[in-house]
């Protein structure tokens, strides 16, 4: 492999922060392929005949093309495609690249944050709330915790995808998107499960028979939610029961 | 419209909006999730822990509907600024905030059903944006990239602070029109149903979340174990 390109400090920041945009003109058509390239933009500048010049205007139209990949390791293929464009990859190849890896990029991504990293950071500020945290304390603990790991999996996934270009695929083998989801569930379980009998406690605010009542029932539901999987949403049946309660105190 | 000044509207107004921005658009740092957004609501209103109390009550039934792809999921953000002001503008009467959660939490759960909708309305006008420079994109147009890029994110912010405006609005004045109403139900059962169901919607979605684990189930149980004697030695 030839040896990686330098950009500048202030390049990388520009990207950097661009990337938290990613998002920003979602659609049903490009999906983030716009956000991907107004974040690789700046570095794109860099191409022979810079900003405007036919390089730079070719690479630019490729990567405004269809593109999807979870929010966060979109970094990882903005560093890849930034990479390849500035060691000169053949077009072909590169578009080969961006189709090849969106699926592997929202699949990883998904399992890692929105079926991982998320619900934990949740379980814990109902921990924190639970041990009776204030509101600042369990903000704290929710926003510092989440976006720790939010913001290391997006610089990792920009300086991974730069360091290995097109070969980006074996960062995809890395630990942290391997095992990560397997011990940030178990880490989900016991932390939600000691949360919810405190969080209960802590909303009831009376201790004795009604909570281990409200407790048993809670339980109960749990186990109906989980058995119904995906035929019943809890939150619809929230909206349900809640519906029947507004009614009966209104009209009571 | 009771306990809200038209200060404390537009400050509820702008968090909405910053809010339904971080949920898609910029930056998804999770502000947007109930926790975070109707404890800030409760704190414009002067009520931060009646905020929280909502927050959290919300954030169990969001943890079943994360923000897979493309899929059509409740947006939490506006929906819970406006359910966290409903709550936080109970009152200061024992029992009052209780007697408010129900309707708070209905209030936030549909209003987090219709401003998924607006997001889907979004993406339509976003695509639409993106076809009227759909040459220059293709000819590699930086411009024309910057203008569709920033006009999804402009509309994404006005719509979520419209969106939040309305529901604080519409959500106060029908508690003015039937807050006479739910003292008739105790606080004391209002919090024991609310709390039912939002722990027990929970744990069901954590279960639907790791499920693939192994023996994910022996970790929840301990968890379990742990909390219960927590509470136990309270």
């Amino acid at each position: 492999m030839t040896p990686a390109p330098t950009l500048p400090f202030g390049t990388w920041l520009h990207v950097f922060v661009r990337l938290f945009a990613v998002q920003g003109s979602y659609n049903y058509e490009a999906m983030i392929g716009n956000g991907i390239a107004y974040a690789a933009e700046p570095a794109l500048r860099r191409l022979p005949g810079g900003r405007g010049g036919d390089a730079y205007r070719a690479a630019m139209a490729r990567h405004s093309r269809y593109f999807n990949a979870h929010p966060y390791l979109a970094a990882l293929a903005v560093g890849a495609l930034v990479r390849a464009e500035l060691d000169g990859e053949s077009p072909d190849r590169v578009e080969r690249f961006r189709t090849a890896c969106c699926g592997p990029l929202g699949a990883a991504g998904d399992r890692l944050v929105w079926a991982g990293w998320l619900p934990f950071c949740s379980a814990l500020a109902l921990l924190a709330y639970g041990l009776g945290a204030t509101a600042a304390g369990v903000l704290l603990v929710f926003v510092g915790a989440y976006n720790v790991g939010h913001v290391a999996l997006r610089v990792w996934g920009l300086r991974a995808g730069f360091r290995e270009g097109l070969k980006v695929a074996a960062a995809l083998g890395s630990p942290v998107l391997r095992a990560g989801p397997l011990h940030v569930a178990r880490a989900t379980a016991a932390t939600a499960g000691a949360a919810l009998p405190l969080v209960l406690m802590r909303e009831l605010a009376t201790p004795g028979a009604a909570f281990w009542v409200a407790l048993a029932a809670a339980a109960l539901l749990s186990v109906a939610l989980a058995r119904l999987q995906s035929r019943v949403d809890g939150w619809r049946v929230g909206v349900a029961v809640l519906l029947v309660f507004f009614i009966y105190s209104v009209v009571r | 419209m009771s306990g809200v000044t038209p200060e404390s509207l537009a400050l509820l107004t702008v968090l909405g909006a910053i809010v339904g921005l971080d949920s898609v658009s910029f930056p998804q740092a999770m502000l947007s999730r109930p926790v975070v957004a109707s404890t800030l609501a409760g704190w414009i209103c002067g009520d931060p822990s009646a905020g929280l109390l909502t927050g959290i009550l919300l954030e169990c039934f969001a943890l079943e509907t994360m923000p897979f792809g493309a899929s059509r999921y409740p947006e939490w953000g506006p929906a819970s600024v406006a359910a966290g002001t409903l709550a936080a503008g109970a009152g200061a009467a024992p029992g009052a905030t209780a007697q408010m959660l129900p309707f708070a939490l209905l209030a936030g759960l549909i209003a987090a059903m219709l401003a998924g909708e607006t997001l889907v309305w979004l993406r339509r006008l976003n695509l639409f944006v993106a076809s009227r420079h759909r040459d220059a994109l293709a000819a590699g147009d930086a411009t024309a990239l910057a203008a569709v890029h920033w006009t999804g994110l402009v509309l994404d912010f006005g719509r979520a602070g419209a969106v939040t405006a309305l529901f604080v609005v519409v959500l106060l004045a029908l508690r003015d029109a039937i807050g006479p109403a739910l003292p008739s139900v105790s606080g004391a059962s209002a919090a024991l149903l609310v709390g039912v169901l939002a722990t027990g919607v929970a744990g069901g979605a954590v279960w639907k979340v790791v499920r693939t684990t192994k023996r994910y189930g022996w970790y929840f149980v301990a968890g379990l174990a742990v909390g219960v004697v927590a509470v136990l030695m309270r």
